[in-house]
This record gives C-alpha cells, sequence and structure tokens, in this order.
C-alpha cells in the first residue's frame, strides 16, 4: 500500500488540471491500443485512421464538431448539476425529452419568423428538459429519494413515454416507422453546407449546424452561472457543504431544484442540434447514448467548462475517427469503440486517483528542489 | 500489597500540536469502580482509547496483572480482557441483539452448533447479571438504554474483566440510569473492574471506590471517594488556573433588546434539548452561558439563530416575534436585521473548507449590495473588501485566493468573526469562540468581542471555557440538561461556584 500524504496547496492547478488527466487518458489509450492489437490489427494504423477520419478531410472534421455539439450539452448538464453534489445520470432522458419540446414548438410555431421560432425551440427544449430533470429533483429535495436512482428511472421512463407518443399520438401517419413527419424546410437550422458555399468549399453533406455556436455559448453560460453569480454560489455551498448552507440561509431544497433544472435544460438542448439542426423529425432513440457518454466528458473536463470543450471535443474525435476505423478494419466494430470510451471513463473517472498522489508529489518534490537550488 | 489489574505509567499523546495526555499515570485495582472525571477536553477519553487500542501512546507503558502488553488495535485489548462501551453505539441497527453480539467472532461459516452455544453462554451470562434482554430482538426495536446493555453483553462475552464506559449515562433517562447503576454493581461483585468516565459528579459518588482527576490533559489527583466530596471534586476538576483578563469597561447598559420565553427545542433525534428556558440580552451586554458540551447550548444557539426550528416558546428581537413554533425567520432574514451568529463548528457550519477564502468571507451575506448586484457577484467589490478586512483582522496568510481549509483553525475563526462583525451586528450570537484558537488569536477574538459590547451589540456568547465565560461575560447563566440552572452576575462568581452548577449539583 503506498500511502502518500501530498499537501494540495502546494501542488500547482496545472499538475491536477492537466497532467494528471492527460496521463491518465494517455493510459486509457494504451489499453485500447492492446485491444485494438489483439484483435488483430495494427493499433499504429488506427490511430491513423481516427486522425484523417476526423481531422483529415473537411466533411470528417465538421462531423467531428457535430459530435462534439452533442457532448458539450450532456458534459455541461452533468457539470451543473456535480456542483451541486447531484449525480444526474438522466441526461439521456433529458435530452429525449428536450427533443419532445424542440418539436412540439417549432412545428406549432413554425408561422412565426424563423429566428423567433429558433430562439422558442431553443427556450422549448431548455424548458422540457428542466421538467423532467425537475421530478427527480423535487423527490430527492422533499422525500430523499436519490436522484441517482430516480434519474436511472426517468431515462426508461422517458424512452417508453416517447415510444408510445411516436407510434401512437405524433407519428407521420403516413408511414409505419416510429417518427414524426420533418419540420418545413424554412426553419431548419442552417447548416455549415450552407456556410461553407459561401466560403467557396464544396462539400456534400454534414450534420454541422448552427447549434455548434449555441454550445460555445452554453459554455459560457454555465462557466459564468457556476463562478459569477450568486446562484451559483449558493449552488456550490450546497454542494460543498449543506448544513453550512444552511447556517447562511441558502435553501438546499430550492437550490437542488435550481440545478437539477439547468442540468436537465442543458441535456435538453440536444434536441435543437438533433431535431432542429440534423434530421429535422423526432425519432425513436436519437440520444443515442450521448447522455451517458457526457458523464465521462465531465468528469475528464473535471467538471468545468474549460475542461469540457476539450473533453468532448476528444470524444468527438474517437466518435468520428472510431467509425472510420470501423469501416476499414473489418476486425474492429462498433462495439470496440464503446470498450474505447469505457476505458476513458475508467481511468478518468473511476481510477482517477490511481496516478495522482505520485504525480502530485513527484512535481511537488521536483518544483521544491528548484525552490530550494 | 496487590498489584493493581491495569497500570498506566507515563502516557504520552499527542494530536499535531494539541497534548491531550501529559504524563499519566494510573493504577486499576480489581474488582473495583474507578472513575475518572473532568471536563470536556480533559483527555479522558482519549486515555481510555488508548487503553482501548483505538489510538496508541507516543510513549508510556500500559501493564495489566503486573504484565507489560502492547496494543495495536482494539483486538489485543479485547484479548487482554478489556472491554469498553463507547458514547456512541457502536451497533448494526438491522441486526439482533445475537448477532451483533458475536459480529467478529462468529468462528463458524455456516451457522449451526457455534451459534447455539453462543446463544446459551449469553442466556446464562444475561440470568448472572439480571441483564432482561431478548436476544432475538432487532437493535433497531430496542430503547437507548437496553442497546447500551447489548453493548456491555458484548463486552463480557468476548471475555472482559476490565470494563471501560465513556459517559455512559449522557444518553439515559433517569430510570434507565438507576438500572444501569444497578447491572454496574452487580458486575463488581462478580469481581469484574470498571472504569467509569463521566464529567457528573453524582455518579462518580453514588457508584466509584476510587476517583482520579483529570484536567487539561493531565492527572490531577487520585483519592478513595469516601474521603473526598463533591465540591473538593469539582475545585480538583475546574481548577484555579490564571484567567486571562481582558481589559473591560465597566458596562453601559441598554435596553434590552433581545428576548427569549419559554423556549424549548428538540434535537435531530426528537430528544428535546432545550427546556423552558427564559433570557433577556440588553444592548451593550455579554451574556455568558455556561455550562458542559451537551447540555443544550448548541440547540439552543441553532433555535436563536433560525437554524432550528423552535419546538415551544418565542423570541423577540427588538420587540418583534421572530419565531416561535409556527413560523420562523431564516438566518439570511435574522442577518438583515443585525442578528449575526458565529456558530460553534466552524468545520461543520461556520465556513465551506473548499472555497476560497474571499468566497468565505462573504458567506451569508452574498446576496446583499455591494457583494453583489441583481445576482451577479461583483468580484471586484469582494476582493476589495476581502482584502480590508483580512488586513484588519490580521488573518494569515493574507491572500484571498486560497483555499480555506489551508488556513490554520485560528485564522479561520478569524474570517468568520470578521465576517459577522463586518456588519455591526445589534445582536451577536457566538459559540466556543477560541475552540481549537492558539493563545495569540484568543486574546485578539476576546478584544474584539468586548469592542462590539463596547459599541452596544448585545452579545450572547456560549463556550465550555470557563476562563472565557468569566473573562468576558457581564452576566453569567449555567445551563445544565437544558434548563438554565442558575444565573449571576459576574462578580466576585468564583469558578467553583460555576463547575458546581455545571455539574448539576447545586
Amino acid at each position: 500500500m503506498s500511502n502518500i500524504v501530498v499537501d494540495k496547496s502546494k501542488v500547482p492547478w496545472w499538475v491536477s488540471n492537466v497532467i494528471v488527466p492527460l496521463v491518465n487518458l494517455t493510459l486509457a489509450l494504451l489499453v485500447s491500443g492492446l485491444f485494438v492489437f489483439i484483435a488483430g490489427e495494427n493499433p499504429i494504423e488506427a490511430v491513423k485512421l481516427i486522425i484523417y477520419g476526423s481531422f483529415g478531410y473537411i466533411q470528417g472534421f465538421a462531423y467531428t464538431l457535430y459530435y462534439t455539439t452533442n457532448f458539450i450539452f450532456t458534459g455541461l448538464a452533468f457539470a451543473v448539476a456535480f456542483h451541486c453534489r447531484l449525480f444526474n445520470i438522466g441526461g439521456e432522458g433529458q435530452a429525449y425529452i428536450g427533443g419532445l419540446g424542440v418539436f412540439l414548438v417549432a412545428i406549432n410555431l413554425s408561422f412565426l419568423p424563423v429566428p423567433i421560432v429558433w430562439l422558442l425551440a431553443i427556450f422549448g427544449a431548455f424548458l422540457f428538459g428542466a421538467a423532467w430533470a425537475y421530478i427527480p429533483a423535487y423527490l430527492q429535495s422533499k422525500r430523499g429519494s436519490h436522484v441517482v436512482i430516480t434519474t436511472i428511472m426517468f431515462n426508461f421512463i422517458a424512452s417508453s413515454l416517447m415510444i408510445f407518443l411516436l407510434v401512437d399520438v405524433i407519428r407521420d401517419t403516413n408511414q409505419m416507422a416510429p417518427h414524426t413527419v420533418k419540420l418545413p424546410e424554412e426553419i431548419w437550422l442552417p447548416s455549415f453546407e450552407a456556410f461553407s458555399g459561401i466560403l467557396g468549399i464544396k462539400i456534400r453533406y454534414s450534420p454541422l449546424n448552427l447549434t455548434f455556436l449555441l454550445a460555445i455559448a452554453s459554455l459560457f453560460f454555465v462557466w459564468f452561472l457556476v463562478w459569477k453569480t450568486k446562484w451559483g454560489y449558493e449552488m456550490r455551498a450546497v454542494g460543498h457543504n449543506t448544513q453550512a448552507a444552511i447556517y447562511a440561509g441558502i435553501s438546499p431544497h430550492k437550490n437542488i431544484i435550481i440545478a437539477m433544472c439547468i442540468s436537465g435544460g442543458l441535456a435538453g438542448l440536444l434536441g435543437v442540434n438533433e431535431i432542429l439542426g440534423v434530421s429535422h423529425k423526432i425519432q425513436a432513440g436519437f440520444p443515442a447514448g450521448y447522455g451517458f457518454t457526457g458523464i465521462a466528458v465531465a468528469l475528464m473536463g473535471r467538471n468545468h467548462p474549460i475542461g469540457i470543450l476539450p473533453a468532448a471535443f476528444l470524444f468527438g474525435i474517437l466518435y468520428q475517427g472510431g467509425s472510420e476505423v470501423t469501416f476499414e478494419m473489418p476486425n474492429i466494430t462498433r462495439y470496440m469503440f464503446v470498450a474505447v470510451q469505457g476505458l476513458i471513463i475508467l481511468f478518468s473517472g473511476a481510477l482517477e486517483n490511481l496516478f495522482r498522489p505520485q504525480i502530485e508529489s513527484f512535481f511537488v518534490r521536483r518544483l521544491n528542489r528548484e525552490v530550494n537550488a | 500489597m496487590v498489584s493493581p489489574i491495569l497500570e498506566l505509567t507515563d502516557i504520552n499523546k499527542s494530536f499535531g500540536h494539541v497534548q491531550a495526555n501529559k504524563n499519566i499515570n494510573l493504577k486499576i485495582n480489581k474488582g473495583t469502580i474507578h472513575g475518572i472525571i473532568g471536563e470536556n477536553g480533559a483527555g479522558k477519553s482519549t486515555l481510555m482509547s488508548i487503553v482501548f487500542g483505538l489510538y496508541q501512546a507516543n510513549s508510556g507503558s500500559i501493564k495489566i496483572n503486573g504484565k507489560e502488553i502492547n496494543l495495536r488495535s482494539p483486538r489485543d485489548s479485547i484479548i487482554n480482557g478489556i472491554g469498553m462501551v463507547h458514547q456512541h453505539f457502536m451497533l448494526v441497527e438491522n441486526f439482533t441483539v445475537l448477532e451483533n453480539i458475536i459480529l467478529g467472532f462468529e468462528g463458524e461459516t455456516v451457522f449451526g452448533e457455534k451459534l447455539q452455544k453462543a446463544k446459551e453462554d449469553l442466556e446464562k451470562l444475561c440470568q448472572t447479571y439480571n441483564f432482561n434482554i431478548d436476544l432475538d430482538a432487532t437493535i433497531s426495536d430496542l430503547s437507548v438504554g437496553f442497546r447500551q446493555r447489548v453493548e456491555i453483553l458484548k463486552s463480557l462475552y468476548r471475555g472482559a474483566e476490565i470494563l471501560i464506559l465513556d459517559e455512559p449515562t449522557g444518553v439515559l433517562t433517569p430510570q434507565e440510569v438507576d438500572e444501569l447503576f444497578k447491572i454496574l454493581r452487580s458486575l463488581k461483585d462478580e469481581g469484574k473492574t470498571i472504569v467509569l468516565i463521566t464529567h457528573k459528579l453524582i455518579e462518580i459518588m453514588d457508584l466509584t471506590s476510587e476517583v482520579s482527576v483529570m484536567r487539561q490533559g493531565e492527572m490531577v489527583g487520585h483519592t478513595k471517594t469516601e474521603d473526598t466530596s463533591k465540591e473538593q471534586l469539582a475545585e480538583m476538576m475546574v481548577g484555579r488556573s490564571v484567567l486571562l483578563r481582558v481589559d473591560k469597561k465597566e458596562i453601559k447598559k441598554g435596553e434590552t433588546i433581545f428576548k427569549v420565553n419559554n423556549l424549548s427545542v428538540k434535537d435531530d433525534l426528537d430528544v428535546t434539548r432545550v427546556k423552558d428556558v427564559n433570557l433577556e440580552i440588553c444592548s451593550g451586554e455579554i451574556l455568558g452561558i455556561a455550562g458542559v458540551t451537551g447540555n443544550g447550548q448548541t440547540e439552543l444557539l441553532e433555535a436563536l439563530s433560525g437554524i432550528r426550528k423552535v419546538e415551544s416558546g418565542s423570541i423577540e428581537l427588538f420587540g418583534e416575534k421572530i419565531s416561535d413554533q409556527n413560523n420562523f425567520l431564516n438566518p439570511r432574514m435574522l442577518k438583515e436585521k443585525g442578528l449575526a451568529h458565529v456558530p460553534e463548528d466552524r468545520q461543520r457550519m461556520g465556513l465551506i473548507s473548499d472555497f476560497k477564502a474571499h468566497e468565505n468571507l462573504i458567506f451569508g451575506y452574498h446576496d446583499q449590495e455591494p457583494y453583489s448586484k441583481s445576482a451577479i457577484l461583483n468580484n471586484k467589490e469582494i476582493t476589495e473588501y476581502s482584502n480590508k478586512v483580512m488586513q484588519e483582522y490580521d488573518v494569515r496568510p493574507n491572500s484571498p485566493n486560497l483555499i480555506t481549509s489551508n488556513f490554520s483553525g485560528g485564522n479561520q475563526q478569524k474570517i468568520i468573526l470578521s465576517r459577522e462583525l463586518n456588519e455591526n451586528p445589534k445582536v451577536l450570537l457566538v459559540g466556543q469562540p477560541t475552540r481549537g484558537v492558539d493563545i495569540g488569536a484568543i486574546e485578539f477574538i476576546h478584544q474584539r468581542l468586548i469592542d462590539m459590547r463596547d459599541k452596544g451589540a448585545a452579545i450572547l456568547l456560549a463556550s465550555v471555557e470557563l476562563d472565557e465565560i468569566l473573562s468576558l461575560s457581564d452576566r453569567i447563566i449555567v445551563m445544565f440538561d437544558g434548563k438554565i440552572v442558575g444565573e449571576k452576575e459576574n462578580k466576585n462568581v468564583t469558578d467553583r461556584e460555576l463547575g458546581l452548577l455545571m455539574a448539576g449539583v447545586a
């Protein structure tokens, strides 16, 4: 048993926030490489394919950013709740219901001027996602039902509810598949093709759309909310020390509900990307696991917008580059990349403290020596 | 001469800079009930935890029956015949009595013969000592008194010859105390040795044959119980240490601004901890609450500051009712009305240790101008203010961006104090202002409190340090068992008088 005690105040911020996550990530990738090797493919070639697939050509890069958009929303969603020490793993369900919000607003109000429809649809996504998170939040704050349990259950409930709606209520009745009609084309969010046309680049198709900018704005929003407003201050106070919060007259109930609703709302914004930006209709199962991967994104990004952006981008690379690999390497299946994600979660989440004490004490000793010398 | 069953020689133990036990010598004779008495924080529990192997002494030796032994863990102590009943019981709530007792000593993988054997042995033990316990009852169904018996039975079953009880009556009703004492006497008659840790003089006089007194980590006396009196013990317990007197102007008493009428308060376990308390504080006055920890001071302060619900009675500020059993103002509203609160436990309540110092300096005032305007925190103002007060209160290091847990206890306390005093409150509730604070900071904190008083604030000061109460207060009330058992003007009051009141004797 190693028992290294590190004086936290002496650890430079870049060691705990940059070096340690990088080491963990590298380890995860090394182990993943081993898997690729066992599967009978060359890991170096796989890495090359990933890099080519996600950066090598403009369309691939657009895909990478499209995935990044989704991960930013779900990563932020998890992070906001986590600052109030709530483990919101219901991002998946909240995103699903958020999609319903986008669609209902957009289809019913499509007669309004286009930018207003967009704004209202974004608002609808946030509101529906928040409402779906409100119920577990209420149960947690008033009844003490643990939010981890209830949000998991609400993922299943959301899924069943949406299937029911997609089959029996809002299905496009001209066909049999569980999806709705398409939204009128005028209100689709402009995609990257439109912009690239202006810039003189021609690409066939990309799912990247204006929502990417909304995601970047959300990063700023979360940073501002959590560190610059009294609401964020109170949420963090409740998260760190509920007793002290009560002493200061800060209501834990209120803040649990606010944190969860903002969290759910952010997850709901995924619906804007998917429905207003890409498929223009609700398809069964469109959140496709982004909600869960968002947990890993937030953990890797240490729940800070500045960390979440690169983490989301990394997962975007893995998604896009990964699909490239599965095309080119027959022995590597889609599921291999689920395993890679799992390894990243394992190393940067569960095993986060595996090397942290060693790395931190190494740097503390080195830096002290420099000071003394 | 018979050699003692337990002998401690020159035991030293320190936690960081605090020396909890200094050169302790203690002899305990077989077949006696030996009392160890002292104020809270005198080092009684630490000493007994060393004997039970929970802590290791820094130096010194422990002998049992004349043989030196090395106690590295409670298991070693149990093997050597030492059992301990803690203040807080170590029982698995949803297990039965039997399951709890054999826990860790099952002796077989699949329950069968040995369990049966254990049950028979326990039944015999129960009969011998009149325990009257149903071995198949679930712990959560048992009253506190019975749970304690289970703990005693557990120790006996594991072969304890020496039984240590840490404040055993703190949680019991008077009837349960009687029952417990009966059991303890019958154990003594069977030749067991009992060590009773307490701060209640009555119990010592009632039960023990020998008594040792501890004060501030030192053993200050051993005596036979029959040769001493409550008064003498109280004097030894409280001591006559030189007071840290603070320069204090003559009181300029103003009108009554804070009033408590027939207040009763319950704790989280629904036990009434404050019973029918009445008090008044005038502007320009410090009212001290003396008392041994756990006699309702915590709950009283929490109720007065709006953290805890009032069970019955009412609280008035400037003649306006601020809380009764139906409604109460929350701490933030009270702060706006000029009531500040320095809580007893700074780690648990007063601060968020993961926050930066400047974030803690606005804690509770964060939504007031100039710290925030329409919900947005004003960083410039906060930093300016933080720099200013940290200098004024000499908080070291003077860096508002440092995480609070990196400050020493005294400096953390200064952070809280500067925050609470900065708004010039009309009423100030203060709990244990100098607990775990070094001497320099103590003087500073005391001076600040006196300054507040001279400026006309009404201050309620709860402290377990008698010195502190005596040197700061204008008037002193003593709490015992949730009630106010005495009130004195702070003129010619002796610590002995207070000590007796605190112990519930006078």
